[in-house]
């Protein structure tokens, strides 16, 4: 084994990898709840992956048989509506994930210096993964999907000049048709899902590069020789984190996060598991009633709304009466998000010790996310229009207050290690 | 950190716990991927038994109907086809049938349940072509045979009973796909029956 | 913190309200009690769905040997009382009219029914079903509280008779008043309005199970699923704990 071992080794860095990312990497000892949701992320990317390679095996995309295709798979394949289930409960478990992941990362100021990079790439992975979700959406052919991909496709119409051309080039016809649900399919399961991966794994790589943050957003990373070795932790680091610095209050990754993630894993695949067996509709949340009809282009659904993950943003391009200005707005919605480490001028990370201004920022930014998901998936009435201005108000108003007070803002001494 | 001494048994054993439950799961989870492979509901109901109305053949007549993507020849017998069973036997590759290229209640001198009707799948054992039903100038295929069954691809011919003449590329026996009679005038083919 | 807590509560309770009125006026649906453990209830929906559905509306995703298996019917028996269509026992359960006849016809295509029951609810097909009552302005001659103007003719009208709109004389305010009561039938049917609500249930109970006919199977599994999961995060658990003696 162990010569096995070394005749890999001296070909490729397999032992220096693992060590590297695994077995010596220091991860703050720290982590709590909020840190799970990156490796939930990775497991459902895998499931996506692997349910979704199934799914082509019998999918045929065409306008024709693409609905029928769905229900062969659900009725005539061995198994087959347990995969369909899992891709498509995976698909919000991933939103899921990704949102939570997201919100640890601005609690915790991860996104701040030196974890900029780390967190543009985590927006162009959430970008993707809603290009990737939206196209997904419009394969099994059916009125929410076809109709849902309408409404999206408009909003490019929108662009000023160029924005009739543009959805015309989109759907490669009149109308939502075969060429588009084609087009849509080879972006949704090869190219896309390739850009993620690559995505992922930059993510990943830059991660490791600066070291994970903390809940305390204190750093681990101390200046060489500036610690006694009793206060060093009993573990091996490796030379690479070493070299420069002295690492304090932290283990390897594994084998101690991986057995505690695994513990993180059985609870998630519960809930999951819980979706998938009984209730894959959710509630209509997850397979919307109206998609179980197949798509007709003569016909629009009463009530059109977007799956519940993309209804943050719906609410706001909704709440704006001009339709160029509401599609600005709702893209800026994102922008904002990406520009995130260069709005926070603070030099605290974690909320823990950051203002009360800023906890209630924080807080109401959540709430008016969780706010306009809800509102989105409502009727636009005049009362619902309202919140949704209201909470669309409150969403942009976080940047611009934090643009302000973080400069000076009013932080509790941060302690020098990580005490708890 | 504790300084109590590790219990390397007990950390041991939940470790290899651990791994055989999470691989039980992922043998699990592996079932969906593997059993979606089998044949579906609808490729399952085009491969379904097939009734083949035998009442109007007349003798000597083949009946081409098709069973799972693939010939299947009915054909029944004159008393001269099945009475020329016997006299080819020394020319061929496997007179006694023993290769299992049929049913149990098919391994005899006339390959069929009922001696008159003899039920095949047209398919060359060599590779693969439908072969021609010759009810007569078999001769010109092999001497002293009158009816049988000839390959156009490779020149593999067969008798009455689609049994292989030696000398020929086709290695085995013709097919008898599984079958029965439902009455005196349908067989069903592709199953075995009770009777089996 | 605890302010900002209870005013978020306090926000979210006033939405929440404000969302229930603004939801409209709808018709009331009845609740339909489906019970896919019900097999007697399902062949009898699947029964009346074959005499009275199928010639206008397939069910073309579902087939019937699968039917047969799931509804506990022996495939004989099924192809014998309940297959009009198809050539074999694993065929699709497709109907003979072809869409542009229906088109024609009905003005519109009947829709395929397998899977009305995920798009709908079973408390609209069940409600739908006995909402049916007299309106002479319509071209069938009737036409339905749940599904205004609805394009189909009544068919179950043989089994639940001839269903009027239905006012009574009450004292409202001290004073007689006609009152809408509800759908009434002429009792001209072959159902009681007790029967007739069940075989209504029966067939919204048969369309539940083709919407979903694996929904059985996947509950078993997900128990097992469940049971699997929780040794699972026992030894987890054990495990985690095992190995952050260490860092403790």
């Amino acid at each position: 084994m162990n010569k096995l071992i070394a005749w890999f080794d001296e070909r490729i860095p397999m032992t220096k990898t693992w060590n590297i990312h695994l077995a010596q990497y220091p991860a703050p000892k720290n982590f709590n709840f909020w840190y799970i949701f990156g490796v939930l992320a990775t497991l459902v990317l895998v499931n996506q992956i692997l349910t979704g390679i199934w799914l082509t095996m019998n999918y045929v995309p065409s306008a024709e048989g693409a609905f029928a295709s769905v229900e062969f798979i659900m009725r005539d394949i061995e198994y087959g509506w347990l995969l369909r289930y899992m891709h498509s409960t995976g698909a919000s478990a991933f939103f899921v994930v990704v949102y939570l992941h997201m919100f640890r990362g601005m609690m915790y100021g991860s996104y701040q210096k030196p974890r900029e990079l780390l967190w543009v790439f985590g927006m162009l992975i959430f970008l993707v993964l809603m290009a990737e979700a939206f196209m997904g959406y419009l394969l099994p052919w059916g009125q929410m999907s076809y109709w849902g991909a309408q409404v999206i496709i408009s909003l490019f119409g929108a662009i000023p000049i160029i924005g009739d051309d543009l959805t015309l080039w989109i759907r490669g016809d009149y109308v939502i048709s075969g060429a588009t649900l084609n087009r849509f399919f080879a972006l949704h399961v090869i190219a896309l899902p390739l850009v993620l991966v690559i995505l992922v794994f930059l993510h990943i790589i830059a991660l490791h590069e600066v070291g994970s943050n903390n809940p305390e957003g204190v750093s681990i990373k101390k200046p060489k020789g500036s610690v006694p070795d009793a206060d060093k932790p009993k573990f091996t680091f490796h030379e690479r984190f070493t070299k420069k610095y002295d690492i304090v209050d932290a283990f390897p990754f594994f084998p101690y996060y991986i057995v505690k993630d695994l513990v993180g894993v059985a609870i998630f695949l519960f809930f999951f598991c819980y979706v998938i067996f009984f209730a894959p509709a959710m509630g209509g949340l997850f397979l919307e009633p109206p998609n179980f009809e197949a798509a007709n282009p003569l016909k629009t659904p009463a009530h059109i709304a977007p799956v519940w993950y993309f209804t943050p943003f719906y609410a706001i391009l909704r709440a704006v009466p001009d339709k160029l200005l509401g599609v600005i707005l709702m893209f800026g919605a994102i922008v904002a998000l990406f520009v995130l480490p260069w709005l926070d001028r603070g030099k605290v990370r974690s909320v823990r010790y950051r203002s009360t201004l800023h906890k209630v920022n924080l807080t109401v930014f959540a709430i008016s996310f969780i706010a306009l998901g809800y509102l989105g998936l409502k009727p636009a009435t005049e009362v619902y229009t309202m919140f949704a201005r209201i909470f669309t108000f409150l969403y942009f108003a976080f940047f611009v207050l934090l643009w302000f007070y973080s400069k000076n803002e009013n932080t509790k001494p941060v302690p020098e290690r990580i005490t708890k | 950190m504790s300084n109590a001494p590790v219990d390397k048994g007990r950390r041991r054993f939940l470790t290899v716990a651990t791994s055989v439950v999470g691989a039980a799961g992922a043998v699990g989870v592996a079932v969906p991927f593997i059993a979606s492979w089998n044949p579906s509901e609808k490729a399952k109901n085009a491969g379904a038994p097939v009734e083949v109305n035998i009442g109007k053949a007349e003798p000597g007549q083949l009946i081409r109907v098709e069973w799972r993507g693939q010939p299947v020849w009915v054909v029944r017998r004159t008393p001269e086809m099945l009475a020329s069973l016997e006299a080819v036997s020394d020319q061929l590759r496997d007179p006694n049938s023993d290769e299992p290229q049929q049913p149990e209640y098919a391994k005899n001198l006339h390959r069929s349940r009922k001696e008159e009707y003899f039920v095949a799948v047209g398919i060359c054992t060599h590779l693969g072509c439908s072969p021609q039903f010759l009810d007569q100038g078999m001769g010109e295929y092999v001497e002293g045979a009158q009816s049988g069954f000839f390959c156009p691809c490779h020149g593999s011919t067969f008798d009455i009973a689609g049994r292989v003449f030696q000398g020929v590329p086709a290695p085995y026996n013709l097919v008898v796909p599984p079958h029965y009679y439902i009455n005196d005038n349908t067989i069903l083919v592709g199953e075995d029956g009770e009777q089996a | 913190m605890k302010q900002l807590i209870k005013t978020t509560l306090l926000v979210a309770a006033s939405l929440w309200s404000v969302a229930t009125l603004a939801a409209g006026p709808t018709v009331p649906l009845d609740e339909a009690k489906v019970d896919l453990h019900d097999k007697a209830s399902l062949q009898r929906g699947a029964q009346l769905f074959m005499n009275y559905c199928l010639g206008c509306h397939s069910m073309q995703y579902q087939r019937y040997n699968r039917t047969f298996k799931d509804l506990e019917i022996p495939e004989e028996l099924g192809v014998e009382n309940l297959q009009f269509t198809g050539e074999k026992v694993g065929d699709l359960i497709t109907n003979a009219m072809a869409t542009e006849d229906a088109g024609t016809w009905f003005g519109t295509a009947a829709p395929d029914l397998t899977l009305v029951a995920r798009v709908r609810g079973a408390d609209w097909i069940y409600t739908y079903l006995r909402s049916f009552y007299v309106d002479e302005s319509r071209p069938f001659g009737v036409n339905n509280t749940v599904f205004p103007n609805v394009g189909m003719p009544h068919v179950l009208e043989e089994l639940q008779g001839i269903p009027r709109k239905t006012t009574e004389q009450r004292m409202v305010d001290g004073e007689m008043q006609d009152v809408y009561v509800g759908i009434k039938t002429d009792g001209s049917g072959m159902l009681t309005d007790a029967e007739y609500d069940q075989a209504a249930l029966d067939i919204t109970n048969f369309l539940v199970y083709t919407g979903e006919p694996m929904m059985l199977q996947q509950q078993r599994i997900g128990w097992y699923v469940f049971g699997f999961l929780l040794v699972f995060l026992i030894f987890a658990v054990l495990l985690k704990r095992e190995f952050f003696k260490d860092v403790k």
